[in-house]
């Protein structure tokens, strides 16, 4: 029986019996929704602002060449600064998918196996050691993954590999691993947690091994929730910013190998508008770079939330 | 059977069960490696440069000798400030959404955009401040378009810490405080909030070593490249250790001379981040054991 009709089952924690609240109370109430609410404000905030702006590269003000929308998505020339200015997005936006991905190769695997590793087989010692570790590894700032990769792997892929150049995709792409294998591996280890006992009980009652449970019980059950994981650590890669700046290179091409530097969107924003004035064409065309950027992530956090939301209705 | 069936005889099980399980262990042993080497290696480096003058003077000489004073100041200020931002709208919205909210479309909508606001990639928070901080408003770049700017920034993760440690104090505690007459807000202020604010200001605390870490949304809203004397309003730039880092290793003329410099201030910056770290996970370990419900 239900003490009050107001009332339903699934209320959250505050909700209490009172059916009248007092102004006091309904004033409290508003201000904290308020506070709620400006999250969300600050959201479509940031979507409107970098919209307009970046609005101003294809309508600009009199007396500026107004830029194709097939020019900026299409042209691999991205020549702000010059006379004869080209604003084409692609190479950049190539350059970015490329460090992402040669990022995930490495961080994916790696994320996933340290998840495994601390959900199913470490001791609860080792358990209390290695977590605050992933969590420090993923504070870890990310100006100091890229001056080491500056002053380490740079170095040494010039000098013992012969390369023109250490800031490259994969210097880059390690940098990235080490700083997305945390996200990763913290969230696919609550998916992996979350898989009942009791199936595992079942699978060993089977005969099956620590490995078999592991990789035909455990991992399949979780699989929507690992996936979010990665998706994530991905969507960490692509926005990051320092370490690309630092240890891409900065050549504005298509990367046709590991070893060749390239210009992700991030690196571009933060290299170059520091330089350019306020509504100049360039600094609108910045603004349509952190557009594509913005929406890419989105992207990315979307569907993780809705695989998210599939996994915890499924288990 | 299935022992007979391919990949199922006993010796290729355990063979294989030995490499799989192997391969997994050396994850975490990998992860722990690296961890360490990067600390190490800072650590070792830097330590060298590391010295009283070096912590409390202005650099001199193009960069290549004196201090990090202002910069240590500057990302100091620019933390607390992004701290001072984030955390009223951080608790307020934590304690509607945990104890106020009804599942419906609007606490949907708000949660997605929480969870949504985590994911946009710090350098289009910087665009943002520049574009309405910087710009908009008028504050040019300065210590309070950078503190806001990372406000917002850590603003998800305030939430997020706040909310699981109000859902953590049991449901019993509010229910005794109504008991006892207390009306809602009563109960939240005087029972609730307590018990949930060691919790909450953990979560704030490893916000704070997030915000002292960032370089991205600082670059265009706070950071100058040099400061002659410590900051007389929040309408001034500063210099912060992660933008000097970033400086010194990539725009300065002199970049071989200043690499002691470069190390020494990758140290104080890792060290002042992982100490704050290091103290928000002890600080919620105790916590959590010394819970007495």
């Amino acid at each position: 029986m239900t003490l009050s009709p107001s009332v339903p089952a699934d209320a959250p924690r505050g909700e209490l019996l009172h059916p009248k609240l007092s102004p006091t109370e309904q004033g409290v109430r508003l201000f904290f929704l308020l506070c709620a609410v400006s999250a969300l404000g600050q959201m479509l905030l940031i979507t409107i602002f970098l919209f307009s702006e970046a609005a101003g590269l294809f309508l600009p003000a009199p007396g500026d060449r107004a830029v194709p929308l097939a020019e900026f998505f299409f042209s691999l020339d991205w020549f702000p600064t010059y006379p004869d200015s080209s604003f084409g997005s692609a190479a950049l936006v190539i350059g970015s998918l490329a460090v992402t991905f040669a990022s995930v190769l490495l961080a994916g695997p790696l994320g996933v196996g340290l998840a495994v590793y601390l959900a199913c087989l470490a001791g609860p010692r080792m358990r209390e050691f290695l977590k605050p570790a992933v969590e420090l590894l993923a504070a870890i700032p990310s100006v100091i993954l890229g001056f080491l990769g500056m002053v380490t792997l740079a170095p040494f892929m010039q000098g013992y590999l012969g390369l023109p150049t250490g800031l490259n995709v994969l210097n880059c792409a390690v940098f990235l691993a080490v700083m997305s294998t945390p996200t990763v591996a913290s969230l696919g280890e609550d998916a992996l947690s979350a898989v009942p006992q009791s199936v595992k009980d079942a699978s060993y009652a089977l005969g099956a091994t620590r490995w078999e449970t592991i990789w035909r019980v455990i991992i399949p059950a979780s699989l929507s929730g690992l996936s979010t994981a990665v998706i994530l650590g991905l969507g960490r890669a692509m926005g990051e910013t320092v370490v690309v700046l630092m240890v891409a290179g900065g050549a504005a091409q298509i990367p046709h190998s590991l070893f060749d530097s390239v210009r992700p969107l991030t690196s571009t924003l933060a290299a170059e508008m520091g330089e350019t004035a306020a509504g100049s064409p360039h600094y609108h065309a910045l603004f349509a770079l952190g557009m594509i950027l913005f929406l890419l992530t989105l992207a990315l956090n979307l569907a993780a939330f809705w695989l998210g939301r599939h996994f915890r209705k499924n288990s | 059977m299935l022992a007979a069936r391919r990949g199922f005889e006993p010796r290729r099980r355990r063979r294989r069960e030995f490499t799989a399980l192997l391969f997994i262990r050396l994850t975490g042993a990998f992860t722990a490696g690296v961890m360490a080497l990067v600390v190490g290696f800072i650590a070792f480096n830097g330590a060298g440069a590391i010295s009283v003058p070096f912590l409390t003077e202005y650099p001199r000489d193009a960069m290549t000798a004196g201090g990090i004073l202002p910069a240590i100041e500057g990302t100091l200020i620019l933390a607390l400030g992004a701290l001072l931002t984030a955390v009223p709208l951080g608790f307020g919205a934590a304690v509607y959404l945990a104890e106020y909210a009804r599942p419906g479309p609007l606490v949907s909508v708000i949660r997605l955009g929480v969870l949504n606001l985590s994911g946009v990639p710090s350098v289009v928070f910087g665009l943002f401040g520049l574009a309405l901080f910087v710009k908009t408003f008028g504050f040019g770049r300065s210590i309070l378009a950078g503190s806001l700017t990372l406000g917002l920034l850590i603003l998800p993760t305030v939430v997020a810490a706040s909310e699981e440690a109000l859902r953590q104090t049991p449901q019993s505690f509010r229910e005794a405080a109504l008991a006892l007459g207390a009306s809602r807000w009563q109960a939240i202020r005087q029972v609730v909030l307590p018990a949930a604010l060691p919790g909450m200001l953990t979560g704030a605390i490893l916000a704070l070593g997030r915000a002292a870490g960032e370089t991205a949304p600082i670059v265009f809203t706070a950071s100058c490249a040099y400061t002659l004397a410590s900051p007389g309003s929040v309408f001034q730039e500063v210099m912060a250790l992660s933008t000097h880092i970033l400086n010194l290793a990539t725009n300065g003329t002199r970049i071989e001379e200043t690499l002691p410099q470069q190390f020494g201030t990758a140290l104080v910056l890792l060290a002042l981040v992982l100490g704050l770290s290091l103290c928000a996970i002890i600080v919620r370990a105790k916590l959590r054991k010394g819970r007495r419900w």
